[in-house]
This record gives structure tokens, C-alpha cells and sequence, in this order.
């Protein structure tokens, strides 16, 4: 692969005007912050957060429902790092605060350890909290079939699962949606395939590159992106074949089809979108917590979190009226917890200096 | 709701520091402690440095270390960043009901081989047990004094153009430690860095005056570290990505993790700042110690943002290293 300096340099001689792209994982965001891309690229190209970050997309109803499971006696809560500094409606409630004051919440690397605690804890009740994407998707579906054939039935599965395709669908049909182009996410089209993302183009009418996530990477899917502009004719390219292969994982998305079915979800920021979640099967149903254990969705609450906006690309960051109140230490919204935030990736790197 | 005491308190970082200044610092303000250096130079017949630390460290026994060496290397190394060589240390143990006496012994016996390597001497102890469940198998308090050595090490005398120094790979013991906590199954080569560097400052006190000031980035990483250094001053450091010595190992196992090693633990570096003129024979001197092999010139002081630390990118980026805000959290994908 080219080297930065030299992609930089291709960059900036395509002939094009100045474009904004938008980088649709939490990954490329934290990578492109990391790397200090963005001054480098302006003006020629903006690169704007979208709907990638899985703690991100979580609406604070969903928060406030696991922080009231976490004060149930009987429960303990598993779930990934990211979400345990979450804050719900309430500034400073959040899952790592609760369990400061006694909650029984333990942080897990994968659903499966979250089996594993079920087994150890046979008088619990465990509640994995399940985000993300199709990356997560698969083997939070294994978790749920690995309780269902070994008998393990204190295991519930809290389901806030998101897919992408919907959601950028109705992202681009939104009225002030202005972005040129798409860096695709990698780890999402491991899964998915080339052929997941095809509808960008066919579509949505949009040029579309599949990216890595090295700084190198990022840069070449932006110069193919500047090169679909310039030629007029929106493609899908796949710029990361080391991972990603036409066909996608299909044993991962056999799985993900065997324990859920596409439900209605409600995103941060973006309202509910038909079909945009996962929901449990009628087969795994027993394992749902929002069944099992009576998990109550109280009705989104407004907030002066702009965090919505910010996840849709129709507002950077520094722009939003608490950047700066809101911190990594004491956050309001959600962008700016998680390590894939786009508030956090700001107020953590800055900008131009 | 309630303030209580989170994780984040413990970091290292931002959370940590709030501690000190709300509610410590306050309560015991003195001119030793108002410096806030890794450890305190006294008065006295000569000069004496003292510094303390506790261990709560799990797993206590981690690739390349356990909670013994760990709690003689990080108080050793914390009176030698103030610029003492260290002498004596106390140990205070905490132990809970149920704690194998083997273990004890392993973890006596490893105190014992480092302190002897660090050329220290445990002088006086206490040990305490509690019940069952109100302890977390053992937590070690130790407590070192030293005589000065190489005195005025200060971040007050930094100076624009001076060099920024680490002494070998960065963030290989917190990114150790996560891996075996997170038991992923994954075999690592991966060790902790833990060791005493008594040897490698006796080697730059010979520097004299031009080393400024001297500091071991455990909690919080170099980059917390190194914030600390400019804080509240005129000055900023400007670090270059291509020159700070990581593992690839490292590197992956913090990617895998959603961890960045400039915010992880090291337990055997330091990180120095030195007078540009003599920053080669600063290097020199760390390299020919123990453990500073791989030493290297990763920045240097200057004023283009005052208070803050600047990374120059592999890609010629620049942006912001700020300090670490909490416990760091592993992602989700």
C-alpha cells in the first residue's frame, strides 16, 4: 500500500471541489482522530461521524431501563466496557456509578463470559446487555444458542441490537443530509460482504468504499471516494480485501438469522427506524429480559444533548451547546463516552493546533 | 445522587487528581507535599526523599511480575524520580482470611529478590488481617526513604528546546495486565516491564543539572505523565509518533483491547526531560543501564500550546494527547 504522504499528496490533485464525506464506524472515527486526518485533508475533504458508534445510537430510554434492572437484588448485569460510563436521562447515573453503590454490574469482553456467569451464579438472574452492530450480532446470537442447548436458563439477553442499513437509508433520506460519498465500515462488511453494501451505490446513489482501519487505509478509501466524485459515477469498491470478501461471512449471518428477526428500533438522535434492531426469535424467546424480567422503555425525555444531530453528520461536535460542559469526565450524551465517540475523538485529540 | 468512589477514581487520571486537590491536599498541606513530585525531599541532617504507594493490583500474579515486586519497584522507583537513591522501605500487608500461605511465600520471596536488586532494605512491616470478603486476597502498602542524590529535579526548570526522553517500550505492563484480566485465552509474549530503576538514575545522576526533571508513567501512561510535566505553564511538549518506542505485541494486544499504550501502565520506565545540549549523553547513560536499552528521544519542550501535549502523526498529523479521564475501558468492537 502507498504510504500516507504519497495518498495525501494524490488526494489533494484529484480535481474535484471541496466534498464531505462521512465515515460510518466508530473505529474509522477514533482512527481518523488518532491519526490527525482532518486538518490534513481540509478544506478539499470534511469528514463527518455517522451512525457507527454502538453506544452512541442508544437512546437514553434504553440507559435508564438497565440502570433500573441493575438495582434489581436478583440481577446481574454484564456488559461490554463502553457502556458502564454511560449516563441515562439523569447526569452522573450511569451502570459504573451504580455498582459504586452496590450494584452487581461486571464488565465482560463477550457474551459468552456472560453465559459463564449465568453458570456460576445459578440463583442470578444475568442480564447481557446486547449493543452494537452486525459485528456484535453474531456472537451475541452464539451466546443465546449456547444458554438455549446446555440448559443455561438464568440467562437473559437485554436485545439492542442495530442495523446499519436502515438506518443510513433513512439517514439519507432526511432532508438535511449533505454528505458526498461513504467510508464503509471494514468490520461491519466482514460480516456482511461487499454485497451488504451494494445498496449504497444502487441505491442511495451514493460512491461507496469499503476501508481498513490503518491510517493508510482511511486514506485510500478517501482517494477512491475523490475519484467516484470526479468521474460522476457512484460505485461500491471494496478497499480492504484482506478482510472483507464478496459473499461476507455467511456462516456469521446464518447464525445472526437463525436466533433474531428485524424489529423496529428506536436510534439516538434519529427516531425509531422500521426494522433497523434484532429482535429474539419466538424459539429463543425465554431468553429475552424485556419478557423474562418486565423491562419498561419510559418515553424518551428531551434533552439539550445534541448527540443526535452530531450521529447524523448535521452537526460537528465542537458546535454542540454543552461541548465542553459535557467531558469524558463528566458526560452528558453519549458521544462523548464512548472511545468511539465523535465528541469524545474531539475533545480527546482537538483539532488543528 | 450520593458522590461515592468509582473506578475512575483510581486511574491515575483526571478523577484521581481531583482527589488529591479536593479533598487531600487541603487536609495535609505542607511544602514536602504541596510539590506533588513522585516522592518528597525532607530536611535533615543530609537530605532525605520519601515517597509511598499501595498495591490492590489483580491478578497479583501477572506475566513478567506479581503484587510483591510491583510494591518494592513502584515505591523504589518513586523516590528515584525525586531524585534519591533509595535505602529502606516499610512494608504494611493487608491480608484476607482464606489467603493461601503459599502464596504468601511467593509473594515474600519475590519482595525479597527485588528489593535485594534495587539494593533496599524492608526495615519495618505490619501486617493486618481482615474477614473474609472485605479484602481482595492481599493488598501491600510500602512506604521508602532515600538520600538525595541528584537534587533540584523540578518540572519548574524546564526550559523551551529542551528533550523529552523514555527509556524503552512504552505501555507494556498495563497492556499485559489487561490481557491476562481479560483471560481471552489468548497466549501473548506480552510481559510486564516491572523493575526497579535505581541503577539506570544512579547513571543520569552523573547529568547533573541538565536533566530537569524525572517522572515514572504508571497510572495514566506517558501521556498523563507528560501532561503533568506542562500543566498550568507556558509550555507544551511536541512528541513524535515515529520515535516512541512501542512492541508490536503491545500495539496489538492494546488494539484488540481498545486501549492506546501512551495511556497504559509502565512499571520499570521513566520519562525525562533534559537540557537539549545534553540529552545524547542523558541517553547514553540511560541506555547503558539496566532496562534502558531501548531508550529514545520522543519529543521536545517548546511554547506552541502552552499546556498541552502535541503527537505529530506517522500521517504529519498533529493533534491533542490529554490526560487520561477514567479508568480505561475496553470497546465493543
Amino acid at each position: 500500500m502507498p504510504e500516507s504522504k504519497a495518498l495525501l499528496q494524490a488526494i489533494q490533485a484529484v480535481d474535484v471541489p471541496p466534498v464531505t464525506l462521512m465515515e460510518v464506524c466508530g473505529t474509522h472515527t477514533m482512527a481518523i482522530a488518532k491519526a490527525g486526518l482532518k486538518p490534513l485533508l481540509a478544506p478539499k475533504v470534511t469528514l463527518l461521524s455517522g451512525p457507527g458508534c454502538p453506544v452512541c445510537v442508544t437512546p437514553a430510554r434504553d440507559i435508564d431501563a438497565c440502570l433500573t434492572l441493575s438495582a434489581r437484588p436478583d440481577v446481574i448485569l454484564t456488559s461490554y466496557g463502553d457502556m458502564l460510563r454511560v449516563p441515562g436521562s439523569a447526569r452522573g447515573d450511569s451502570l459504573l456509578k451504580r455498582r459504586a453503590l452496590g450494584a452487581d454490574v461486571r464488565m465482560v469482553y463477550s457474551p459468552m463470559d456472560a453465559v459463564e456467569v449465568a453458570r456460576e451464579n445459578p440463583c442470578k438472574k444475568i442480564v447481557f446487555l446486547g449493543v452494537g452492530f452486525e459485528t456484535t450480532a453474531p456472537g451475541t446470537a452464539i451466546a443465546v444458542q449456547t444458554a438455549k442447548e446446555s440448559g443455561v436458563k438464568n440467562f437473559y439477553l437485554l436485545p439492542m441490537l442495530k442495523r446499519l442499513e436502515p438506518a443510513l437509508r433513512a439517514l439519507a433520506a432526511s432532508a438535511d443530509f449533505a454528505v458526498d460519498g461513504l467510508l464503509c465500515p471494514g468490520h461491519v462488511a466482514s460480516i456482511l460482504g461487499e454485497n451488504g453494501f451494494q445498496y449504497v451505490a444502487r441505491s442511495l446513489r451514493l460512491p461507496a468504499v469499503i476501508a481498513g482501519f490503518e491510517t493508510e487505509d482511511v486514506l485510500l478509501a478517501v482517494y477512491r471516494l475523490l475519484l467516484q466524485i470526479r468521474e460522476g459515477a457512484p460505485a461500491l469498491e471494496n478497499a480492504y480485501p484482506r478482510a472483507v470478501q464478496r459473499e461476507g461471512n455467511t456462516l456469521a449471518m446464518a447464525t445472526v438469522e437463525t436466533v433474531f428477526t428485524p424489529c423496529d428500533s428506536l436510534w439516538r438522535g434519529m427516531g425509531m427506524i422500521p426494522q433497523s434492531g434484532l429482535a429474539l426469535k419466538e424459539d429463543y424467546a425465554a431468553f429475552d429480559a424485556i419478557k423474562a424480567l418486565d423491562v419498561c422503555f419510559e418515553e424518551e425525555k428531551p434533552s439539550a444533548c445534541r448527540c443526535g444531530d452530531v450521529i447524523r453528520g448535521a452537526l460537528p461536535p465542537e458546535k454542540c451547546p454543552l461541548f465542553g460542559v459535557c467531558t469524558p469526565e463528566d458526560p452528558i450524551g453519549p458521544c462523548m463516552v464512548s472511545g468511539e465517540g465523535a465528541c469524545a475523538a474531539r475533545y480527546k485529540y482537538g483539532g488543528s493546533v | 445522587m450520593n458522590d461515592v468512589i468509582t473506578m475512575d477514581h483510581g486511574s491515575g487520571g483526571k478523577k484521581s487528581a481531583s482527589l488529591v486537590q479536593e479533598i487531600f491536599l487541603p487536609a495535609f498541606a505542607n511544602d514536602a507535599l504541596n510539590a506533588l513530585g513522585d516522592g518528597a525531599v525532607l530536611e535533615g541532617g543530609a537530605n532525605l526523599v520519601m515517597s509511598t504507594d499501595s498495591f490492590v493490583i489483580a491478578p497479583r500474579f501477572f506475566p513478567g511480575g506479581d503484587i510483591g515486586k510491583l510494591a518494592v519497584c513502584g515505591t523504589v522507583n518513586d523516590v528515584c524520580m525525586a531524585g534519591g537513591a533509595p535505602k529502606y522501605l516499610s512494608l504494611g500487608m493487608i491480608l484476607e482470611e482464606g489467603l493461601p500461605l503459599d502464596e504468601l511465600r511467593s509473594v515474600a520471596a519475590s519482595i525479597a529478590k527485588a528489593a535485594n536488586e534495587a539494593n533496599v532494605q524492608i526495615v519495618t512491616g505490619d501486617t493486618k488481617v481482615v474477614e473474609r470478603g472485605k479484602g481482595d486476597g492481599l493488598y501491600i502498602n510500602t512506604a521508602g526513604i532515600g538520600f538525595l542524590r541528584h537534587p533540584g529535579l523540578s518540572r519548574e526548570r524546564m526550559r523551551e528546546g529542551d528533550a523529552v526522553i523514555v527509556s524503552g517500550f512504552v505501555g507494556d505492563h498495563g497492556a499485559a495486565v489487561m490481557l491476562a484480566r481479560a483471560e481471552l485465552g489468548i497466549k501473548s509474549s506480552l510481559c510486564s516491564d516491572c523493575a526497579p530503576l535505581t541503577a539506570m538514575c544512579a547513571s543520569l545522576a552523573a547529568c547533573g543539572e541538565a536533566v530537569r526533571v524525572l517522572r515514572d508513567p504508571t497510572r495514566g501512561g506517558v501521556a498523563t505523565a507528560l501532561n503533568e510535566f506542562v500543566e498550568d505553564t507556558p509550555l507544551c511538549i511536541e512528541l513524535t509518533e515515529d520515535a516512541i518506542p512501542i512492541r508490536a505485541e503491545t500495539q496489538a494486544g492494546c488494539d484488540l483491547l481498545g486501549l492506546d499504550p501512551l495511556y497504559c501502565a509502565n512499571e520499570g520506565k521513566l520519562v525525562a526531560v533534559v537540557d537539549k545540549e545534553k540529552a545524547e549523553e542523558a541517553l547514553a547513560a540511560i541506555r547503558r543501564a539496566p532496562y534502558g536499552e531501548n531508550a529514545a528521544v520522543i519529543g521536545t519542550v517548546s511554547a506552541r500550546s502552552p499546556g498541552h501535549v502535541l503527537l505529530l502523526t506517522r500521517a504529519q498529523g498533529t493533534r491533542m494527547l490529554s490526560k487520561l479521564t477514567g479508568a480505561e475501558l475496553p470497546r465493543i468492537c
